[in-house]
């Protein structure tokens, strides 16, 4: 062993200390980069199609009167998937921080999650072959019963595939990500307020309603707009249930088409111009996407300072 | 004041006076289960219309004995519960209803004759028609599907955890803060958020300006599934790293080690059960992922083990093909059952791989030392 002495300028270990720390700079700096990127060659593959003559789009009128009713149906079928699942997921969330006993609530968490990792295509194979077929009946009933509501028009679709039974799919998508972000929220409840609100003879549900709810208000909207953010984005579900069409009013009849869905279906034949107006769709959908996120990032982060103050 | 004076001739103690009975519950599910079934018998008996009524029945019956006897507000308390609990279990019906489905569907798919080891090249519609009327067995297999998921899969590792991994180290060592890593940290929980069919797009958008148009291979899928895999690389890692002790750090640094190897030698190591079990975690999120490959990747019906030339498939891929455009359209049931074999395999896949972050978890966890 030889002393080195301590202020020895150790060529290796230096050199070694910047070309770390500019490695990690570098990866940081690539995921930017790489974001701008998505922005950038989206852009740049869509321009032919939206400067493109009206007559060359899809459909002859351009390429707003083709978006149009597409991004309509995508707000459709995610607006159907939160409606659904937006009680759902915050009751679940609420019986597993709140009312599962203490021993099981882990392993319930666990088995939300289970929902969250089954594929996409699976769900969708699912509700094409199970989900469909099964609800079709009850389209019938709706539309015989309830046909004065514009929605619920018919005749129904006797298979099934209509926009509501792929928002009923991807409802079932989006509950475990709106499960689990609540259910980090409401265990995140101050202790003190949920015993003061006992102590003072509040049932469990008043002291919910009393501390828990209010404290996690910001929690649950930015949950609900991460779920949005996915429903909006979510492909599979939607191609493979949803027999498409033009846009209807009606949610059981088969019609209406979302983003995502179309881009998929037409994508792989797709050659010249039709591939630009497919990219142009995507970077729609990227900015409605991006838009949704940044506002529930923001909630969120927003709920960080004050909740920093408990 | 009279009243309150009247003693109450009653069995029970004034401490339980007001509230229902233990057994209270019990017994009006019992009730609710008969009727149910009693409702039920006259229109027809189904399980699972059983259910739902009972489950009326019994939050009907169990509030308005409650409202009865405690009150109303013990009796809102009641609603509630029922409520949770009814929207816990109707969030299981699809996931028991999906896993069943795979199962039932599935496992004839497995039980074909050299599924898990033959493409679908040369399998024809023909061979599906023949399948179907004299009863033969289904050809074809998921051989080529499985071997493109396992590499795109990993080739989208091999670029995602060093970019991640890294970037988490800089938000956790060297950011600081500072501005620069805010804004990381923003566009990475954004970039959680862009939709999978997005991703593909943009690989496909890039590879389609840089290489050629209609670029259509493994790597580009590889790319896109990277875009989403970083995100969530970066977020379980940087979460690692921020739960290692500081005193460990500082110990390292006493000791006059430089940072970069206190960060290889020291942080890394202690967190590397938690960065192994996201990493797993990433995995299993984006290799059921269809879109991306879908724009990027193509489809393929034979074996090819070169992910930067030519099409290639992927399990996902196969499952959406299969259903969406059947090997033999008048007969799409043979394809069907390939595509219910392959989701099964795809899930278990996602299963094992979702285990083993738990098992990594808890196996390579840092000894405590207690």
């Amino acid at each position: 062993m030889t002393a080195t002495p301590l202020t020895s300028t150790q060529g290796a270990g230096r050199a070694g200390d910047k070309v770390f720390s500019g490695a990690t700079l570098a990866a940081g700096c690539l995921i930017l980069a790489v974001l701008f990127g998505v922005a950038l060659f989206l852009v740049v593959q869509a321009i032919p199609a939206l400067t493109a003559p009206a007559d060359k789009i899809q459909g002859g009128q351009g390429f707003f009167a083709y978006i149009w009713p597409i991004v309509i149906g995508t707000l459709i079928a995610a607006a159907i998937a939160l409606v659904i699942a937006t009680p759902i997921a915050i009751g679940v969330a609420l019986f597993i921080s709140h009312f599962a006993p203490r021993g099981l609530a882990s392993g319930l968490g666990y088995v939300v999650d289970l929902l969250a990792a089954i594929p996409s295509v699976v769900y969708g194979a699912w509700g094409a072959a199970f989900l469909a077929k099964e609800i079709s009946p009850a389209y019938g009933w709706l539309a015989a019963n309830m046909g004065w509501l514009p929605i619920f028009q018919g005749p129904a679709s006797t298979t099934g595939k209509t926009i509501l039974t792929a928002g009923i799919v991807l409802a079932v998508m989006v509950l475990p990500i709106i499960t689990s972000l609540s259910r980090e929220i409401f265990l995140q409840t101050p202790k003190l307020h949920e015993e003061a609100a006992l102590a003072l003879g509040a049932t469990r549900w008043e002291m919910i309603k009393m501390a828990v709810l209010p404290f996690a208000r910001p929690g649950i909207i930015s949950a609900v707009m991460l779920g949005l953010g996915r429903a909006l984005g979510e492909t599979m579900a939607v191609a493979l249930v949803l027999s498409s069409g033009a846009l209807t009013a009606s949610l059981i009849q088969s019609g209406n088409q979302t983003i995502a869905a179309e881009i998929a279906l037409n994508f792989p034949e797709a050659s010249g111009l039709k591939v630009s107006t497919l990219i142009a769709a995507g970077l729609v959908l990227f900015i409605i996407t991006l838009a949704v996120n940044m506002i529930a990032r923001w909630v969120i982060t927003r709920h960080k300072e004050f909740s920093g103050a408990n | 004041m009279t009243s309150t004076l009247t003693p109450v001739r009653s069995k029970r103690s004034a401490l339980t006076k007001g509230q229902l009975p233990k057994y209270a519950p019990y017994a009006v599910l019992a009730a609710a289960l008969i009727i149910g079934a009693a409702i039920l018998a006259l229109v027809g008996f189904n399980p699972f219309g059983w259910g739902v009524v009972s489950a009326i029945l019994f939050a009907v019956g169990l509030v308005s004995w409650s409202a009865a006897v405690e009150g109303s507000r013990k009796a809102k308390d009641k609603l509630a519960t029922c409520l949770v609990v009814g929207s816990f279990l109707v969030a299981l019906l699809p996931l028991v209803s999906v896993i069943w489905t795979v199962l039932v569907n599935g496992i004839p798919g497995l039980l074909d004759p050299g599924f898990l080891t033959t493409s679908m090249n040369g399998v024809t519609g023909a061979f599906d028609n023949k399948a179907v009327e004299s009863g033969g067995p289904v050809m074809g297999g998921i051989y080529h599907a499985l071997l493109g998921t396992v590499q795109i899969t990993l080739l989208a590792t091999v670029i995602s955890v060093p970019v991640g991994l890294l970037t988490a180290i800089y938000l956790v060592e060297y950011g600081h803060d500072g501005r620069l890593a805010k804004a990381i940290t923003f566009f990475v929980d954004v970039m959680t958020g862009i939709p999978s069919i997005v991703a593909g797009l943009f690989a496909a958008a890039f590879f389609f300006a840089v290489v050629g148009p209609g670029t259509k291979t493994g790597a580009v899928a590889a790319v896109a599934l990277s875009v989403l895999m970083i995100p969530v690389v970066v977020r379980s890692s940087e979460e690692m790293l921020k739960i290692v002790p500081n005193e460990l750090r500082e110990a390292a640094y006493a000791l006059g080690v430089r940072k970069w190897r206190t960060i290889l030698k020291v942080v890394i190591p202690t967190a590397i059960s938690g960065i192994a079990s996201g990493v797993t975690l990433a995995i299993a999120r984006v290799i059921g992922e269809t879109a991306p490959i879908l724009v990027t990747a193509g489809f393929a019906t034979s074996i090819n083990s070169n992910v930067f030339g030519g099409w290639m498939a992927s399990l996902p891929t196969f499952i959406y093909t299969q259903i969406l455009n059947p090997t033999s359209p008048s007969n799409p049931d043979p394809s069907s059952q390939r595509a219910w074999g392959a989701a099964l395999v795809l899930i278990i896949l996602v299963m094992v791989l979702n285990l083993a972050a738990r098992l990594i978890a808890r196996i390579f966890a840092p000894k405590t030392g207690r």
